[in-house]
């Protein structure tokens, strides 16, 4: 039964817009997908690698404005942004990591801070490519939710099969033993340099994606949002948090329970605006109760309502 | 020519000199043990011929190259691996992963980084613990752990940095006889220890450091009754 669970998953994920959903419900499937690549993502640098970073928005917002700005300056299709984001992200993993992978804990977390950050800066203000704060407006290919809902899902499909086959090779023994300890597995001869910055290049690409379908898909981006710390970097963050911590499925279920939350906290009168201070609570409590996350406590939960129904 | 060559090697912190102008040859074959009171240098030599610190002054060769300067994980490549004093396992992994995470280090497949590793656990006797998480180890097996960790490396010396402290009698009957098949299996030896019913018991050669600078080098039974030593270890007489 668990072997086949990916495929049940998959096929299920395939056939749901054959439903009939609504749109607004579309929406929110196709940023839960959206958000699982990222949770994905940011776990495999993160959870696997042991290197959290804060700074994640850099790279979304790097994906984002590939495709804005090819639409706009370049009157290029807003999805050729993908295949730029590879490069360009590439390159912003490598200068990146030369900076914070020679930091430690809570170093390296300010140094993906601040880099973050500055990249939101440069964009708001290097207006003659970014439009700056008034941000860029693309028209969308497609009116319906479907064909992006395909879209999205193959992105997901390509983050999972990639972490997957990372997490089960050498690499994957790699990352885990460089987040245990980097001078053990340093002196075991792991290369600890090279493989971090291989984390953060993948993890990197794949965000740079999510980014990129953010541009396509909403139509409109502006430094605020795509680089934002609190909406991108740290969300992110919280995806991984609530799902769990290096577990395979740990992104998507934090993904769909965080975009689904964030629904409906929002749509509260006069809590709604809030919402992030919610997020606060929620992480709190989660880091003291289920500090592996409602995948990686699966257990504990069951017992607690075994328990409870007993 | 000697398999490890250390070169008259001097590292200063500040203005402390950890370990000065020490000199001595490791030969292929043999268990070569350092020993000597708290703070004498011993775990900072180790840190030099594994490369963590780059030697102030002096160098060391390994199999007649240099090395000191190399980073730890290229010194580990050309077959020089060490345990730590404080053991590091990897805690949130399997015994059996932790060794395959250095195995990897030789084999190509998953396959065969998983049968050099079971056939270490097994040489190691921590077959039965492959399956549990290592945090959960008692401290004689997560010392074990170590060697074993560091055997699956594929290694031609192996640094021992205080593998029996804090193991009971019997514990240390299981490790001395895993020296020994090391030793037998062509794996040379350099091991920091305090126990010296150890020292005696498996030691080929001595080298003695005090306050940085070796004091003492030679047979056990010579170094047991060099009177610096004794010195070092016990004060001088009055």
């Amino acid at each position: 039964m668990k072997r086949y669970f990916p495929i049940i998953v998959l096929a299920v994920l395939c056939v749901l817009p054959l439903v009939g959903l609504n749109t607004y419900l579309m929406h929110i499937v196709i940023l839960s997908v959206m958000w699982a690549v990222c949770g994905m993502a940011w776990n495999l640098l993160g959870g696997y690698c042991g290197q959290v970073s804060f700074g994640h928005a850099a790279f979304f917002g790097t994906g984002a404005y590939c495709s804005g700005i090819l639409a706009m300056k370049f009157k290029l299709s807003a999805w050729y942004g993908f295949l730029l984001s590879v490069p360009l992200n590439v390159a912003v993993a490598l200068s990146m990591g030369l900076i914070v992978l020679r930091l430690r804990g809570p170093y390296f977390v300010l140094a993906t801070l601040a880099i973050g950050e500055v990249f939101r800066i440069f964009a708001e203000n290097v207006v003659d490519l970014t439009n700056g704060n008034l941000g860029i407006m693309i028209e969308r290919t497609w009116v319906e939710k479907t064909q992006f809902y395909y879209i999205v899902l193959g992105l997901g499909l390509l983050a999972y099969a990639v972490v997957k086959f990372i997490t089960e090779s050498r690499w994957g023994y790699y990352f885990v033993a460089i987040r245990e300890d980097q001078d053990a597995a340093e002196s075991l001869g792991i290369n600890t340099t090279l493989y971090k910055t291989i984390a953060l290049t993948v993890s990197a690409v794949l965000t740079g994606f999510a980014g990129s379908f953010y541009m396509v898909y909403m139509g409109y981006i502006d430094p605020q949002i795509v680089f934002s710390l609190g909406e991108i970097s740290i969300l992110m963050i919280m995806v991984v948090m609530v799902g769990g911590v290096a577990t395979f499925w740990g992104p998507t279920v934090g993904a769909v329970i965080m975009v689904i939350l964030a629904e409906l906290i929002r749509s509260i009168p006069r809590v709604g605006v809030a919402y992030q201070t919610l997020f606060g609570i929620l992480l709190i409590v989660i880091i003291i109760y289920l500090p592996n996350g409602l995948v990686g406590d699966f257990a504990k939960i069951r017992r607690m309502f075994q328990r409870g129904a007993a | 020519m000697s398999l490890l060559n250390v070169d008259n090697v001097s590292i200063f912190f500040g203005g402390l000199a950890a370990v000065s102008n020490v000199s001595f040859d490791v030969e292929k074959g043999e268990i070569l043990a350092i020993i000597g009171p708290n703070g004498a240098g011993k775990t900072t030599l180790f840190n030099i011929v594994n490369g963590f610190y780059a030697p102030s002054k002096g160098k060391v060769s390994f199999n007649g190259e240099v090395i000191s300067g190399l980073k730890p994980h290229q010194i580990c490549r050309r077959g020089l691996a060490r345990t730590f004093q404080v053991v590091k396992p990897l805690q949130r992994m399997s015994v059996l992963d932790n060794v395959i995470a250095s195995s990897f280090l030789r084999c190509d497949t998953k396959a065969k980084a998983e049968a050099v590793s079971r056939e270490v656990l097994e040489f190691t006797g921590l077959t039965e613990d492959a399956d549990i998480i290592s945090k959960g180890l008692p401290l004689g097996k997560r010392k074990r752990l170590e060697i074993a960790r560091a055997l699956a490396t594929g290694p031609e010396l192996i640094l021992l940095d205080e593998s029996f402290a804090g193991l009971n009698p019997a514990e240390l009957d299981v490790s001395i006889e895993i020296i020994r098949g090391i030793k037998a299996r062509g794996i040379t030896i350099m091991i920091i220890e305090h126990h010296m019913k150890v020292i005696m018991a498996i030691s080929d050669r001595i080298v003695v450091l005090n306050h940085g600078q070796k004091i003492a080098a030679g047979l056990p039974t010579e170094v047991a009754s060099n009177p610096t030593v004794v010195e070092a270890y016990l004060g001088a007489e009055h």
